[in-house]
């Protein structure tokens, strides 16, 4: 089945409660996406490079903060640079630890050249063989609400895979400077913290 | 190198990383991590952190200090090779990062295939901005795991401790 749903319109309905979570995103259109959504909130944190680096970005903030609500969202070709880190998650097996793949079955960023998902990988069947416990499919709007319902309920980790037609992100400039990024993110953690 | 002198050394790195704080041991399996890999599986204190590819580690000690915790890398010199992209987020976000590499391809190695990565270790590693500490003669240990820790953790760089097989003995075939 084709999706139809527009990604720019998908993190809203998805994550009303974003602020209730630590965010990692993975670069290109999620980041910007993200961002967007957020309007790069200090409990998120976008990356611009090290591809492939998300979900064990957030694995490790999942780990490390194990009373959190931790989210990874990031892009099909983003997590296929390293499907591994799937195994490495449901080895550890979190529970606050949600994956939220946007697969628009293209490289967005550098051209829209087709993707592996675009083809024959189907990247939420990887995530129930690495061990995921819980893994949902969304490709259509009206999917949604059971969506946000599987983010709430169903055992962690979870991976949601969300089928996105293709198509421009969210129109969002960023902050590109990490070292800033990783002290706001950081700073405010520890003093919601200490607070 | 007889298995009692590597529990040795493992020992004193292990107890030095949790009293800096480490809680997170994230590794590829190596002959040479293996006992400390078993001291953090049994510490209630630290979380051993299987990785299917070095680079993880990186991302994941990254994700550990955005939340005011510590992790190290625990790898063979081959996956120094997985790395070097995944540490641009060492030196363009300033994050803390230890890593601990066992070397193979240095110092008597007898299978071929480990010189290539072998000798490209201390490159690779300096092409990325981390500094590297050496470690020879079991001597040298205790003051290299401290300079590595004070690197790392007191003044938020990327730092590898490299022991090297003169340190570890070869492996034979």
């Amino acid at each position: 089945m084709e999706p139809t749903i527009d990604r720019r319109e998908l993190l809203d309905r998805l994550l009303p409660d974003h602020g209730d979570y630590l965010l990692i995103a993975g670069l290109a259109g999620a980041a910007r996406d993200t961002a967007a959504l957020t309007q790069e909130s200090d409990n998120l944190l976008t990356l611009g490079g090290a591809m492939g680096g998300a979900v064990a970005m957030g694995l490790g903030v999942a780990l490390s903060a194990p009373d959190e609500k931790v989210a990874v969202i990031t892009g099909d070709g983003e997590l296929i640079m390293n499907l591994g880190v799937l195994a490495t998650v449901a080895s550890m097996m979190p529970d606050n630890l949600t994956v939220i793949c946007v697969d628009n079955g293209q490289h967005g960023e550098t051209g829209g050249q087709a993707g592996h998902t675009s083809r024959r990988t189907n990247l939420a069947t990887v995530a129930e063989g690495a061990g995921f416990p819980s893994v949902m499919t969304l490709e259509t709007a009206n999917q949604i609400d059971a969506a946000r319902q599987f983010l709430a309920e169903a055992p962690a980790p979870r991976f949601l895979l969300a089928r996105v037609m293709p198509g421009p992100p969210t129109a969002y400039t960023r902050n590109w400077d990490l070292a800033e990024c990783r002290l706001t993110f950081r700073n405010a953690y520890l003093k919601r913290k200490r607070a | 190198m007889a298995d009692s002198d590597r529990e040795t050394w493992s020992r004193l790195i292990f107890d030095k990383l949790v009293d800096a704080g480490v809680s997170l041991f994230s590794y590829v399996p190596d002959f040479g991590n293996a006992a400390i890999v078993e001291m953090a599986e049994e510490n209630n204190r630290t979380r051993a952190v299987l990785l299917a590819s070095e680079q993880e580690g990186v991302a994941l000690c990254a994700g550990a200090d955005l939340v005011g915790e510590r992790g190290v890398l625990l790898m063979q010199s081959s996956g120094v090779g997985n790395c070097p992209n995944m540490l641009s987020l060492i030196a363009g976000g300033r994050f803390p990062m230890l890593m601990i590499v066992t070397m193979r391809g240095d110092y008597g190695e007898q299978n071929p295939w480990q010189y290539p990565m072998g000798q490209a270790v201390v490159p690779v590693l300096e092409a990325m901005g981390m500094l590297t500490i050496m470690v020879e003669r079991e001597d040298e240990l205790e003051q290299a795991v401290d300079a590595a820790l004070s690197g790392a953790f007191k003044a938020g760089q990327g730092v590898a401790l490299v022991l090297t097989q003169k340190f570890l003995g070869a492996k034979s075939f």
